[in-house]
Parts: C-alpha cells; sequence; structure tokens
C-alpha cells in the first residue's frame, strides 16, 4: 500500500486544496503541504530513480537532508526550475512537477524568462540564531531580551522546528503553544528580527553568515542576507541516518523521524504495515503513534538487542523485509541508525569536530570565530536539555556581545520528551550472500554509491576520507552527504580494520543547501551587472552614432561610422582628418591626479625615470612610471601648475592603481615628502583638437591667447578663457600632429565639446575615437600600456632609454642594471610593415624568424604582435611588435604564421613609422 | 556660465525617494592636523575641522566631512568654490608658522544624490556592507564607501534618516539606477 | 568576506581594501651597493609562512590609509586588536 491522506490531524488547511501536475497525473493537496506531502498523500511511491541503476527511489526524509525525491518544477508562471528536493518545496496552486532521471533542465519551456527578483541585503547583528527549534527558540528569546540585536533564522515556513512533527507537551500543554508565544514575543522585541524561509547556506571567516530567504516580500522571489554576527548561535538540529542492508533503497524504505512529521505535520499516513528498525531510543513512541494512525506494526527492530534487517523484497514499493533471516511483509520500513548533528556551519567556520562514542557520530569540539551550539546540534538531544542548553547559549552569546548579565532566563518544562540515549550503531549489515550483495548496499543514494564501490576505493589503497569521497563520489551530490557522510567513513574504516571514528567526515562546504544562480546575482544583472561609465560629452556621442568600445567599465566611442560605413572606412577617414585638417577626441576618462607640496617636484623624479623637479612652471613632460622590478607601469604627460603644484595625467585604466602608488610611497617609503597627491580624473572634461587645423580652432575659441607656435609652444600649457569658458589648455600630442587638450570642468564638458564642433566647422572638424587615436599613435611608435606592455617590459625594451634618467634613482632604476633586463635578447619594441600592403596581421599573432621550419616542435617564435593596423597615411598595414633582439633585425624579414596555415611576410623596422623627425607637431 | 553647465544625472529620470543635488561646491583639504599653524589658518576660514574619523561638521548648507587623517572635504553651495578656494590660499600664505596645505577644488569631481524616502536605510541595506543601524551610525557621519558596485561618500544628515551620496559624475547614471530599481513603486 | 579593520575607519568589508603583500620588508638603503641576486631577493621574494603572517593593507575605497596587521593564513583571523598605522 503507499500513502494516504489521514482523515485529520496536521498542519495543513484542509479548506484551502491546491492542484498541481506530477508527471502529466493530477492530483491535489493543501496548503501547508510540501511537494513531498502531496505526492505521499496521493500515494506517489516512486518519485526518482537511481542515476546509475535505474533502481526506483521514493521519499526518505522530510527535509533539506532528502537524497531521493528530486524533481523539475515548473511554475503556473512557466518557469521551470531543475533538481528540486520535494521535501522542501511549498505546494502551490498550479506546479508541474516531473521526476527527473539525473540532470534536471535549465531552459523553461516556451522560453519562459524568470522574471522574479532576487536582492541582496547587508545585515548586522549582536547574536545571530540559526534554528527555530526549541533550543534555537530559547536561545533566541535570551538574547532577544538582553537588548541585543537578535536575528533568528529557520528555513521553514513556520518556527517551531522539530516540535512540528511531534506531539511534544511543554507544562502539560501542547509545545506548539509555547512555540506561538515565544514566536509571538520574539516578534514584539524591536531588535529582533525573524527571518522564515532563510536558510542560513554559509559561515565564512570573521562572522560572515549568508543567509538565502525565500519570498521575503511580495515583489521579491529571493533575498540574499550578508550577515555579519557579532556571536553566532547554531541550533541546527540533527538528521537521522538510515542503515545500509541489501536492497535498503526501496520506495516505503524512510526515516523514522521522517515518517512521524508527515504523519503528525502532514496528517498523512505513509503506510499501512510497518516495521520498525532503530539503533536508539528516539524511536520509543514511534510504535504508539503509528498505531494511534491506524497503521500496523509488524516489528520493532532494536539492533541493541543484537537483531537486524539484512534485505527487502518488493517492486516500485516495499512488500516485505528479512530480519535475522525471516521474512516480515511490511510495506514501510522505519529506520533510525542513529543522528548526526547539522555542523555543517559549524565545520565552515573552521570550528573541530570529534568523534562521541555514545552518540555513535561527530560533535563540534572547538570554536574558532565566535560560535556557540546548542540543542541537538551539539549532541544534546532531549527537549528539556534543548531547552535549557539554548536559553544558557543564548545568554552567553549576548552577554560575550555586551548584553545582559549572562544569567539564562527560566524555561518551561519538558515531560521527558524524546530522547535518543546511547546509540548502538549498525553501519552496514552483511547480507548471507556475501559480498556480491555489497552492489545493492546503498551508502549515497543520490549518487548510487555503494558498500562495493567503498570497497573498491579501500581495496585501490585509499585511506583518507577526502580520496575516498572522490573516487566513490559519495557526498558529492547535492544533498553533500547529510544522511551518508557519516555513515561512509564507518563504512570506509571498518573495510579498513579501523574505528568507527577513524577517519573523519569530509570538508563541510558551502552552500549547504544548494541556490540558484539567481539568488547570487540578485540585482546584479542587466544593466545593473557592472557600472557603465560615461563621461559629460557621452549624450552627443549618442547622437552622433559613435560605436562604443568597453575600456574597463567606461564606454568609449570607437569610431563614429557615417550611413553604410564600414569600421575599416571609418577609421581611415578618421586618422586622415587628425593627419590633414582637424579631429577631435573626448579624453575625458584619462587619470588625472593633482599633486601639491613643496616636495612635489623631489616625489616626482623618484617615481619617473625621468627628471621633473627642473622642469618650468608652465612647461609639460611625458614621463614614465616603473614598479620596483624595473617594469613599465604607466606612462602620461605631467604639467607644472606652480613651484609646489603639478597636475599629472596617467593612462585611462591606470587612473585609480596609479594613485594607490603614490599614496603607498608617500605614507610607507617617503613620509618626510610633504606632497599630497588627490584624484581630480572626473573634475576635469577634457576635448583633444588634433591636427594640422587645430591651431586655427583654437584661435577662433580664444581670442585672447597667443596660439602661435612661439606664444604657446609645444609641451606648456596656459590657463585661459575658451569659449567663454575657464580652461587649462595642454599643448602636448598622442598622433605626433599639432594638438590642444582643452580642460574644463565637467559641468562644461559638453559645452565645451560642442563650441569646438561649431569652430571646427569651416575646417571639416572631424571626431574620432578610440580606434583612430590608436592608429595615430602607433604611427608614432608610442606604447599603450596593457597592449605593448604586459608587466614584462622595460622602458628600454619599447626603445625609450631618451626617458630613463641615468643620473637618478628612482622606483626600478635599480632593477634596470639587473643582468637580466640588459639582455641584448630581450624583446624589443619594432614595427612590421608586411611584403603585401594589404595584410593584417592579427593582435596577439606570433612571430618566427623568415626560413624557420614551421614543421618543427616546439616551432621557435622570436616574438609577438601587440598592434595591428591600416594606416591612412602611410596606405599600408603596419604593426607594432616586441621581438628579440628587435633593434638589431631591423631591415630583416620576419614571418607571421596565421592560425588558418598561411603567412604573412614582413620586414622589421623602427617604430616610428610616421614623421620620424617631429615636423608635423609644429602644425 | 550657469547656463553651459551640466549636472551628470541633468535629464535623466530618477525615481521616486532621491534627487540630484547638483553643482555644490567641494574642496578638498590635506594637511597634518598636528600642525597647528595650518590648522589654524584653515579653521579660520571654516570652521573646526572634525578630528573624530567618518565625523562632518555642519549640516545641508555648509559642512566639512572627515576623509582620512589628513584629509577632508569642504562642501559648501553652489558657486562658492573659487572664493573659498582663493580665502583659504591667501589665509594659508598670510600664516608664518604653516606647513604646506593642499587644496584642490573638486566640486566637478563628484556630485551629490540626496536619498529621503522611509525606507532608506533598508534601500542601502541593499548594496552597503557598513552597519547603518542607528546604534552605529547617525547623523553627523559619514563613510567612504561602497554602495552597490560604485565608490561613494555616504553622509547622514538627519534621523528621518536622509543621506547624501556623493559619487563620481560617471558612476551616477548607474547609482541612480541602481536606487531607482531598489525603491518600491 | 574578510572584516578588516581599518585603523582610521574600524571594521570595514574586505572589498574596501587593497592587499600590500608582505610587510617589514625594509627598502635597501643603498641598491646600487647590491649585487644583482641580493636585488632580486628583495624584489621578488617574500615569505609565505602557514601562521601569523605581517601583511600591509590599504583601505583603498575608504580613507586610502596604509597599515600594518598581523594574520594567521590558518584561520584568517587578525591577531593584533589594533592595526598599526
Amino acid at each position: 500500500m503507499s500513502g494516504t491522506r489521514a482523515p485529520s490531524d496536521g498542519r495543513i488547511d484542509r479548506n484551502r486544496p491546491l492542484s498541481f501536475t506530477f508527471d502529466g497525473r493530477a492530483m491535489t493537496g493543501f496548503a501547508g503541504d510540501t511537494l513531498a506531502s502531496a505526492l505521499m498523500a496521493n500515494g506517489v511511491d516512486v518519485i526518482g530513480r537511481g542515476i546509475y541503476t535505474g533502481r526506483p527511489r521514493g521519499i526518505v526524509a522530510a527535509g533539506v537532508e532528502e537524497p531521493n525525491a528530486i524533481v523539475q518544477v515548473e511554475r503556473a508562471d512557466g518557469v521551470s526550475e531543475p533538481s528540486l528536493r520535494a521535501t522542501t518545496v511549498e505546494l502551490e496552486e498550479g506546479l508541474r512537477v516531473q521526476s527527473l532521471a539525473g540532470r534536471g533542465r535549465l531552459e523553461s519551456p516556451g522560453d519562459a524568462v524568470d522574471a522574479g527578483r532576487f536582492d541582496a541585503r547587508y545585515a548586522h547583528c549582536d547574536v545571530l540564531v540559526v534554528g527555530g527549534g526549541p533550543a534555537g527558540l530559547a536561545a533566541a528569546l535570551a538574547a532577544g531580551r538582553s537588548g541585543a540585536r537578535t536575528i533568528l533564522v529557520d528555513a521553514d515556513t513556520e518556527l517551531g522546528g522539530t516540535l512540528l512533527g511531534t506531539r511534544d507537551e511543554l507544562d502539560r500543554e501542547p509545545a506548539l503553544d509555547w512555540v506561538r508565544a515565544a514566536a509571538g514575543e520574539l516578534a514584539a522585541l524591536p531588535e529582533t528580527t525573524i527571518l522564515l524561509r532563510a536558510t542560513a547556506i554559509a559561515y565564512h571567516d570573521h562572522q560572515d553568515i549568508l543567509v538565502a530567504e525565500r519570498r521575503p516580500d511580495a515583489r521579491t522571489e529571493g533575498r540574499l542576507w550578508h550577515i555579519r554576527a557579532g556571536q553566532v548561535v547554531l541550533a541546527t538540529g540533527a538528521h537521522e541516518r538510515l542503515i545500509v542492508f541489501a536492497d535498503n533503497d526501496r520506495p516505503g524504505i524512510m526515516l523514522a523521524s521522517a515518517a512521524l512529521t508527515y504523519l503528525h505535520r502532514y496528517g498523512v499516513v505513509p503506510g499501512q504495515r510497518a516495521v520498525i528498525y532503530t539503533t536508539n531510543d528516539s524511536t520509543r513512541t514511534a510504535a504508539a503513534e503509528l498505531t494511534e494512525a491506524g497503521i500496523e506494526i509488524v516489528d520493532v527492530v532494536d539492533s541493541r538487542d543484537g537483531r537486524a534487517v539484512s534485505g527487502s523484497e518488493g517492486g516500485d514499493r516495499l512488500e516485505a523485509v528479512v530480519v535475522d533471516g525471516e521474512r516480515r511483509g511490511c510495506d514501510l520500513l522505519l529506520v533510525s541508525g542513529g543522528w548526526n548533528p547539522v555542523v555543517h556551519l559549524f565545520s565552515q567556520s573552521r570550528g573541530s569536530l570529534r568523534w562521541d562514542d555514545g552518540l555513535a557520530t561527530y560533535l563540534p569540539e572547538r570554536a574558532v570565530q565566535a560560535t556557540h551550539v546548542a540543542g541537538s546540534a551539539n549532541g544534546v538531544f532531549d527537549l528539556d536539555g534543548c531547552l535549557r542548553e539554548g536559553a544558557a547559549v543564548g545568554a552567553r552569546a549576548a552577554a560575550e556581545a555586551g548584553f545582559g548579565d549572562g544569567r539564562p532566563p527560566v524555561m518551561p518544562a519538558a515531560d521527558g520528551g524524546t530522547a535518543i540515549g546511547r546509540v548502538a550503531p549498525i553501519w552496514f549489515v552483511p547480507a548471507p550472500e556475501g559480498e556480491t550483495a555489497e552492489a545493492r548496499m546503498f551508502v549515497d543514494l543520490e549518487r548510487d554509491a555503494t558498500v562495493a564501490d567503498i570497497r573498491r576505493a579501500t581495496g585501490a589503497g585509499l585511506a583518507s576520507i577526502e580520496h575516498i569521497k572522490r573516487y566513490t563520489t559519495i557526498g558529492t551530490a547535492g544533498d553533500q552527504g547529510k544522511t551518508s557522510g557519516v555513515v561512509a567513513s564507518a563504512v570506509a574504516a571498518a573495510l579498513l580494520g579501523q574505528e568507527p571514528g577513524a577517519l573523519g567526515v569530509p570538508t563541510f562546504r558551502a552552500p549547504y543547501v544548494p541556490i540558484s544562480f539567481a539568488f547570487i546575482a540578485g540585482r546584479d544583472r542587466g544593466a545593473l551587472s557592472d557600472p557603465i561609465r560615461t563621461t559629460s560629452i557621452q549624450p552627443w556621442h549618442v547622437a552622433h552614432g559613435a560605436v562604443f568600445e568597453d575600456v574597463g567599465q567606461w564606454k568609449r566611442p570607437r569610431f563614429f561610422p557615417r550611413a553604410g560605413e564600414s569600421m575599416d572606412a571609418a577609421v581611415l577617414r578618421e586618422c586622415a582628418a587628425a593627419r590633414t585638417s582637424v579631429g577631435v577626441m573626448d579624453a575625458s576618462t584619462l587619470g588625472k591626479i593633482d599633486l601639491q607640496g613643496p616636495d612635489a617636484g623631489d616625489f616626482l623624479d623618484r617615481v619617473y625615470t625621468n627628471g621633473f623637479a627642473k622642469l618650468k612652471v608652465g612647461s609639460c613632460r611625458y614621463g614614465v612610471m616603473c614598479r620596483v622590478d624595473g617594469m613599465v607601469f604607466d606612462d602620461g604627460v605631467t604639467s607644472r601648475l606652480a613651484d609646489d603644484r603639478f597636475h599629472m595625467t596617467t593612462t585611462t585604466g591606470n587612473a585609480a592603481p596609479v594613485l594607490d602608488h603614490l599614496e603607498e610611497w608617500l605614507q610607507t617609503e617617503w613620509p618626510e615628502l610633504r606632497v599630497r597627491a588627490t584624484s581630480v580624473t572626473e573634475q576635469w572634461a577634457t576635448v583633444a583638437v588634433v591636427g594640422p587645423r587645430s591651431r586655427d580652432v583654437l584661435a577662433v575659441l580664444a581670442p585672447e591667447l597667443d596660439v602661435s607656435a612661439d606664444g604657446f609652444p609645444f609641451m606648456t600649457w596656459r590657463e585661459s578663457v575658451v569659449a567663454g569658458l575657464p580652461a587649462r589648455v595642454f599643448r602636448i600630442s598622442f598622433s605626433g600632429e599639432l594638438a590642444y587638450e582643452i580642460n574644463v570642468s565637467t559641468w562644461h564638458g559638453l559645452a565645451m565639446w560642442e563650441e569646438v564642433m561649431a569652430a571646427g566647422e569651416r575646417f571639416g572638424i572631424t571626431p574620432y575615437g578610440t580606434e583612430a587615436m590608436h592608429v595615430l599613435r602607433a604611427e608614432k611608435g608610442y606604447p599603450i600600456i596593457g597592449q605593448e606592455t604586459d608587466g614584462t617590459v622595460t622602458p628600454q625594451d619599447l626603445g625609450m632609454e631618451w626617458v630613463v634618467s641615468k643620473t637618478k634613482p628612482f622606483i626600478g632604476s635599480r632593477s634596470h642594471r639587473r643582468a637580466e633586463n640588459r639582455r641584448p635578447d630581450r624583446k624589443q619594441l619594432v614595427a612590421l610593415l608586411p611584403l603585401n600592403p594589404d595584410a593584417l596581421i592579427p593582435e596577439g599573432n606570433q612571430l618566427v624568424a623568415a626560413g624557420t621550419d614551421l614543421g618543427s616542435r616546439p616551432v621557435p617564435m622570436i616574438g609577438h604582435v601587440t598592434s595591428s593596423y591600416r594606416s591612412a597615411f602611410l596606405g599600408r598595414t603596419f604593426a607594432l611588435a616586441l621581438v628579440r633582439g628587435g633593434r638589431e633585425r631591423h631591415g630583416e624579414a620576419i614571418v607571421a604564421p596565421l592560425a588558418d596555415g598561411t603567412t604573412i611576410e614582413a620586414w622589421i623596422t623602427d617604430p616610428v613609422v610616421v614623421d620620424p623627425d617631429n615636423a608635423r607637431r609644429d602644425g | 556660465m550657469a547656463e553651459l553647465r551640466r549636472s551628470p544625472l541633468e535629464g535623466v529620470a530618477l525615481g521616486d525617494g532621491f534627487r540630484e543635488v547638483p553643482f555644490l561646491s567641494q574642496i578638498d583639504l590635506r594637511l597634518n592636523p598636528a600642525d597647528e599653524g595650518a590648522r589654524g589658518a584653515v579653521e579660520s576660514v571654516v570652521g573646526p575641522l572634525p578630528l573624530v574619523p567618518n565625523t562632518v561638521h555642519g549640516g545641508h548648507d555648509a559642512a566639512i566631512l572627515w576623509l582620512g587623517p589628513d584629509e577632508w572635504l569642504v562642501v559648501g553651495p553652489p558657486g562658492s568654490a573659487a572664493d573659498l578656494e582663493r580665502q583659504l590660499r591667501d589665509t594659508i600664505a598670510a600664516a608664518t608658522d604653516a606647513g604646506p596645505v593642499a587644496i584642490v577644488d573638486v566640486s566637478a569631481n563628484r556630485t551629490t544624490l540626496e536619498l529621503d524616502h522611509p525606507d532608506a536605510r533598508a534601500i542601502l541595506a541593499g548594496g552597503c556592507s557598513i552597519d547603518l543601524h542607528p546604534r552605529a551610525f547617525g547623523p553627523g557621519r559619514c563613510a567612504q564607501t561602497l554602495v552597490a558596485r560604485a565608490g561613494v561618500i555616504l553622509w547622514q544628515l538627519d534621523d528621518a534618516p536622509t543621506y547624501r551620496l556623493l559619487v563620481r559624475p560617471s558612476f551616477a547614471a548607474y547609482l541612480a539606477e541602481w536606487l531607482t530599481d531598489a525603491i518600491p513603486d | 568576506m574578510l572584516l578588516i579593520t581599518c585603523p582610521h575607519c574600524g571594521p570595514r568589508d574586505e572589498v574596501e581594501f587593497r592587499y600590500g603583500g608582505q610587510a617589514g620588508v625594509a627598502s635597501p638603503a643603498d641598491p646600487e651597493a647590491l649585487d644583482d641576486a641580493t636585488w632580486a631577493r628583495y624584489v621578488f621574494f617574500r615569505d609565505n609562512p602557514k601562521g601569523p603572517f605581517a601583511e600591509r593593507w590599504v583601505h583603498a575605497a575608504g580613507c586610502r590609509r596604509w597599515f600594518d596587521a598581523v594574520r594567521d593564513t590558518v584561520t584568517n583571523q587578525f591577531l593584533d586588536p589594533e592595526p598599526r598605522r
């Protein structure tokens, strides 16, 4: 016989029926049911199949420890979720449930998108209590009454824990009356928060506990709490465990406590004829309670009497068990192999565990963090003891957090309640036919792994439980071996001839229960998945059809295509404009740092490879920064604003790292230097006006400014009024052309850009993006940090000895003199001119010497391409590359073997391929 | 020039419960607080500097925020930065016993969002890991921290609680969208 | 997520900090006086102990101050109650 609904009893609402389907069959349950209790009430025996054996499997447990009842659940809105445990799914109207054989489906039918909202919440408290059973409630009352900020989390839909599935009494009243009163009191405490449907899934370092809360409010599907708790009380309870014997996986074999929970909490009669197989006192009242529900008790097999169940018979439902060699007809076997305290979070917190012989399990031993354990999680299994320990631990935790005097509040008295006494464990029951039956003795039901698998592991010489876990996969399924881990360890120990506690248990990993990626992502989806940083000029770029590229978090215009124009054509046009007339680029993303103080010049001498202390006020200088290992870290132009003030620019990507670098040296190495560094990256918008006609544009905008070549020379800057706006104008160039970088307040960035566009119209001013910028600078052999450099490139490798002082120490200077960094065969920057002027070598391509046998292995590579473009100015392609001993190879041929098997041959030249004499920069 | 100014969130639709307070004047001050000459000169212009970390002197219209053991942010009404900077420089130059003080106008370096919503604390706790409980963070407190993925200066103005979030212009649209999404309709 | 105590701002989440490696590694007073091997040892070699480790952190998203703290690399617990500035 299968399960049926009892005519009364249970905490379900029989006035609220709910329809659902299971594998297409229409069924009805009630509000308050789990999917598992509803399936059982509808007579469903087989919910899943063994993933390897295909054997039928039914419901074993009533909570998160369930290894079998794993289903795909499609909600009424069409969203489908795989691999849910039916024991933890609240029944709701319209669920479509399918059994699974091993794997679920991520896709929802009809492409339904999970529109459910998930979010995150940071919380801080003095005392966090995990678990709302008797021990946790007592702890929360003790902590909450002290005034401590207390959070109580429980995975269930209501407080009470195991009391929800028993008929225990407190002070001779139903224990659930006390639960209701306690919940009411806690809810009324101003500094106490109760989270239901909230599973603590991880206990990380420094009291960081993650809690996954389902349906926190009407508009939110799930919330991931990050709780930083002063003290933590773990009242996480215990999981009953199975006993391993041949064919111990048949539907109808379930945990004894689960059967009673289905009976009392859900009003489901799980079978008609029961055998109880126990090792301890926790099943003491089970026979009476089952009898009262009309279930016939066939036998009570107690390991302490030397009796054992050694096998089972049946098909999709249990029909009989073998007790001491005799067949006993039954459709239900209730098993209590002992209890495993839920020490997962304690173990995650780095607390150590110890084996307890009397309880035949692992218990918390020593906490590393501010962690307290109470109730059955701590090996206390009687109700009275749980209440008292909970109250004591809650009061102590509060006191350690600075609240209350540490004296526990008085708790009601339990009338005996459930206790387990001494456990006489049976790890696996030998079968009469010998070892061949071990392939049917299931240790981990979810992984379909058996005693035979463990014997293979130990037979292969494995003696560590971590190795045995990986060899057998026991404990690696979604249930993480909640019912099987301790059993597996003891079975392995037995096969190795060791004591049950000898091997320990594998490390417990977060999360305690599986959670969906949606929980983890929270609101960090779509537009909020990562900040999109834009400059003040962005509205113009968007309005004028810019194609953007991501530069870190920045969106920068890559090029501005005209109607129907390809990227190649647009970039060639933009480059040509900058070299023949005038172009304009938004350079606002460059990092900018204001340096002030009497020692600023001295400081710059130390952080740049070249000298700045003697730079004149009003002048600018290009500088290169190295790390202490001598490798190029950043570059940029720094200008002297006053004797004691400089304006430094950094590359876009290094704005924050350079500031940290400066602060590091100022604070930790040279605190005597009187210099302050302040980021002004976003104080200033930067409009770069570039090309032979840029002077004309500036002259229109700043009639009072002397823009002549002599009046405003290269590498100087002027404070001026441009287009009526206060501005700093820097005459610097990243293209080799005459160019001005106009800096105005970010508030004025868009206005300045529009003024420049208007003033430049008569010259055909052309906005250009990062792609043209890259081509223009590459034509001049200017490196891009992070493109030509990768943390292994010195300034000398880039051919920039001219920027490296030989007369002063600077960060990295000693490293430049290391023999390793002076080897003539280091990779050095060169330009490559393909013999075929249309051939474009892919960036990143490896290079080999001309004449290399490409059939040899390994192919001797002598360099790689860092940048590669089409040059409008040269009317051909070119590339920059790092090539071993490249400076000595100018004029030689080199070969780029492409991924498609073809090759491109190129000449090696000096990296400056346009205007090597800098004749163009004065316009 | 006011008509040419454009604040980072101009034209951006914001949810209820917060707004942009654009163009506040902001001066970043760096000095050694043990340098009594320098501190005296600065305080003669702006008033006493808060020396307790993460605290604020002043309120809505004018305030000084502690940013670091040698760094403060002076916040004032729009348009007041240039005068204040000049006054500070002149006063320090005249003080013969004052060591170096770094003064930087950073008014455009951050914009300000003002969050005035009954659930402000919970809204921020959706993306800010510092403890905002009244026992830990109240009016007159500030913190440089992260809200979601944006660095901010978080500043509590009053018991309502009203908060200000000072954020880089390039992150302002992201933060505004995050707040809009966080606030229930 | 570690909770790191900034000596100025108090406890903050790890994401606000940047790690600076081993603390107390003195910069050589006269790098030019060192041979290549000794200099390379200073540049590239750091301790990696199992147990207490003095290391540097900067409160990058906060007050931008560098400080030293001793962390047990086995338990991640910080051992000095007040990190040194």
